[in-house]
């Protein structure tokens, strides 16, 4: 069992992963907060040093548009870090996104292109280091386009196509990838939308995740686990069926 | 790339309307209240936004929902649901301050600060409340006599209000807003967070001795020479014994101790019908508890959980009561006043009700700070009844005016039906709080006793 001790979030202020933050500091783990907003990692920070977490550095930056300025602060700031993980996400209205390129883009842009950036950069460490842990959130909704969320599942699923790929370059070095897909989550990014199905405590989804870091064979998770088979089962239907689906 | 608009959506900032969270209650599920919008807040830069986008008198912020009444409801309005607001801001293990967001729970802080041997200045006897519905409610404990309420051990509050930006409120500066905001029911103002002192303890242990008494007259003596040298002490009183009020008298000290405790977590799962706590079964366990607690009297340490709280091990114990509700009945009566006590007692005990948790406590001298703190001398009687419709509340009106008579008053945090004369017997000073209520801050609590 190989235990975290250094940690990178980039997201740090996402909400799905605050009970996860929070259960790592429990472990006296050591982490990199990267967000947008200093105020928010500050209360986020001492919030985790108070629960026993050992070092915690902040940076704010918007993860959009900087891979390599953050990349450099890690290594420079926090060297020899073990585990990177990406969780910061948007979603964007989806009937916006439908009629409003600018929109699409930009739902594209930071959910995927971005994040593409960021690993690419980040690889590099974990390549000349031979072990470690790259753990991505990408999403249950990047599994099947649906007319409801296609413009974010688009960009989640091409995240975890190129997170595939990834884990089967990366295994060549020891290092493993971790794609983790969430079914919807009760937090900010959901409180606004009406016809959440389902939706789990980030508790839950933070008990998954853990474990999942923890146990070093897991490549896929979905959390809660139900979604595995729940999306298994809409993918099966055929698609002349499935697109007169309302869902 | 489109600007950035400088006046907030109201949609996008409070969420959209009609979303019936029925999950938004009281303790006491009565009365049931069905709100427009429930907002969720989730970083303390959200709050002046979600303040500034709403009506006049619509919003109540809203915790863990442990206010047995009314006060934390806001019929057909909206709620802030503070309770992702629970960060620890700021702390110190030498002096035992600590800051905090004000939706923290109490029993989350304690996780926190025991093992570094800090412990709640003052605890209520649940600790899923937050901070800040501890000082809206100038909460007390078993301690009262010794150090006062929560209020008291409040050192700073950063204060969310919809005419102003973020408000800090000390015995310092702004100290009038801060009075107003102990005891404040959450009008004042959103809690954002709150600097506490804490108490050193040795131990995670509590010396607990455990009496009986016969009647109320002992109960008195006991209280009064536990006082001194006893930091917590609370009765349990059997309602349902006659014309004797026999009883159990806790009380207790933290010890430089620590014992081991295992948490078991029971959860009730559904509304229980309505004969499960009536009279003949509370009677019967009433009759079994205290003749097993006065046989084995003497003193036991115990872990701070069961000795604090030990209904907490029983998620959802409220839908015992069944589906209409339970109300619970809290009034402080003049010092030493146990005919009055008697006469209470007397009348649940006749109107025939299951009367299944009553507890007595000695307040003591010392002042809160806030402006509409409920503690004051005297004795404090708590009693729970199911609701039973009229004649639940006909039973309450007849304790109304054995309480108006003695010049007590009701604690606003249990209640769910008081008229606002008794309100204003109890609280004549409340007209004090109504220019720093923050315009768009209401309560069905305040209209109901405010009301005419």
């Amino acid at each position: 069992m190989n235990l975290m001790k250094r940690i990178v979030i980039l997201g740090a202020t996402s909400g799905m992963i605050q009970p996860l933050l929070r259960k790592m500091a429990a472990q006296g783990n050591e982490m990199l907060l990267v967000a947008r907003s200093q105020e928010r990692l500050d209360a986020v920070r001492s919030d985790l040093l108070a629960r026993g977490a050992g070092t915690v550095i902040t940076f704010e930056t918007d993860l959009t548009c900087s891979p390599d300025l953050v990349f450099s602060f890690a290594e420079e700031c926090f060297s020899d870090f073990d585990t990177l993980l990406l969780s910061y996400g948007t979603m964007l209205d989806q009937s916006k996104c439908q009629i409003d390129a600018e929109q699409a883009i930009r739902e594209i842009q930071t959910n995927f292109v971005s994040a593409v950036a960021l690993l690419t950069v980040f690889a590099r460490h974990f390549e000349s280091r031979h072990c470690g842990t790259i753990a991505v959130i990408t999403s249950v909704a990047g599994d099947r386009g649906r007319r409801s969320n296609y413009v974010y599942g688009a960009a989640k699923g091409g995240l975890s196509i190129f997170l595939q790929g990834m884990r089967s370059r990366m295994s060549q070095y020891g290092v493993r990838v971790l794609t983790i897909k969430p079914g919807p989550v009760s937090t900010a990014m959901t409180a606004n939308l009406t016809n959440v199905p389902m939706a789990a405590d980030p508790e839950m989804v933070a008990r998954d995740i853990y474990h999942a870091l923890k146990n070093s064979t897991s490549n896929v998770i979905y959390t809660p686990r139900r979604w595995r088979w729940i999306m298994a089962m809409l993918n099966a239907i055929p698609e002349h069926v499935f697109k007169r689906m309302p869902i | 790339m489109t600007s950035v608009a400088t006046v907030p959506d109201r949609d996008v900032v409070l969420g959209r309307r009609g979303s019936t969270k029925t999950e938004y209650q009281s303790w006491g599920r009565y009365p049931k209240a069905a709100h427009d919008r429930v907002t969720k807040i989730y970083w303390r830069d959200q709050l002046q936004d979600a303040l500034r986008c709403a009506d006049p008198a619509s919003l109540l912020p809203y915790g863990m929902g442990r206010s047995y009444g009314d006060s934390c409801l806001n019929r057909g309005r909206d709620l802030l649901d503070c309770t992702a607001l629970d960060r620890i801001l700021d702390y110190d293990w030498e002096s035992g301050r600590i800051c905090v967001e004000g939706g923290i729970t109490l029993g989350d802080l304690l996780q926190v600060t025991v093992s570094r041997g800090w412990f709640l200045p003052v605890t209520p006897g649940t600790k899923f409340v937050t901070v800040g519905g501890a000082i809206a409610n100038d909460v007390h404990g078993k301690n009262h006599h010794r150090v006062g309420t929560f209020g008291c051990h409040v050192k700073q509050i950063t204060l969310y209000r919809s005419d102003a930006d973020a408000v800090v409120c000390s015995p310092a500066v702004n100290t009038d807003l801060l009075q107003a905001t102990i005891g404040g029911l959450g009008l004042t103002g959103v809690i954002g967070s709150a600097e506490i002192q804490l108490k050193r303890i040795g131990g995670n242990a509590i010396e607990v001795e455990t009496l009986s008494f016969q009647n109320l007259d002992q109960f008195l003596e006991l209280s009064a020479a536990s006082d001194k040298s006893y930091e917590y002490t609370v009765a349990w009183v059997d309602c349902l014994s006659g014309s004797q009020t026999r009883g159990i008298f806790f009380r207790g000290n933290h010890v430089e101790k620590t014992v081991s405790h295992r948490s078991i977590r029971m959860k009730v799962p559904f509304a229980f019908p309505e004969f499960v706590l009536s009279r003949p079964t509370v009677g019967l366990f009433n009759c079994t508890y205290f003749a097993l607690k006065a046989r084995n009297p003497g003193s036991a340490l115990v872990h701070y959980d069961p000795f604090f709280y030990p209904l907490d091990s029983l998620q959802n114990w409220n839908l015992l009561y069944g589906r209409r509700g339970f109300v619970q009945y809290q009034c402080v009566l003049p010092p030493g006043d146990v005919a009055a006590v008697k006469r209470i007692i007397a009348a649940v005990s006749n109107s025939g009700e299951a009367c299944f948790l009553a507890v007595l406590k000695a307040f003591g001298e010392v002042q809160s700070p806030g402006l509409l703190s409920f503690p004051r001398p005297g004795l404090t009687l708590t009693v729970d009844l199911p609701m039973r419709g009229n004649r639940t509340l006909a039973l309450l009106a007849s304790l109304d005016q054995l309480v108006l008579a003695r010049g007590g008053a009701l604690y606003p945090a249990k209640d769910a039906r008081m008229s606002p004369a008794m309100f204003n017997a109890g609280f004549p000073n409340w007209t004090n709080l109504v220019p720093y209520i923050d315009p768009k801050l209401s309560s069905s609590f305040w209209r109901r006793v405010t009301a005419g």
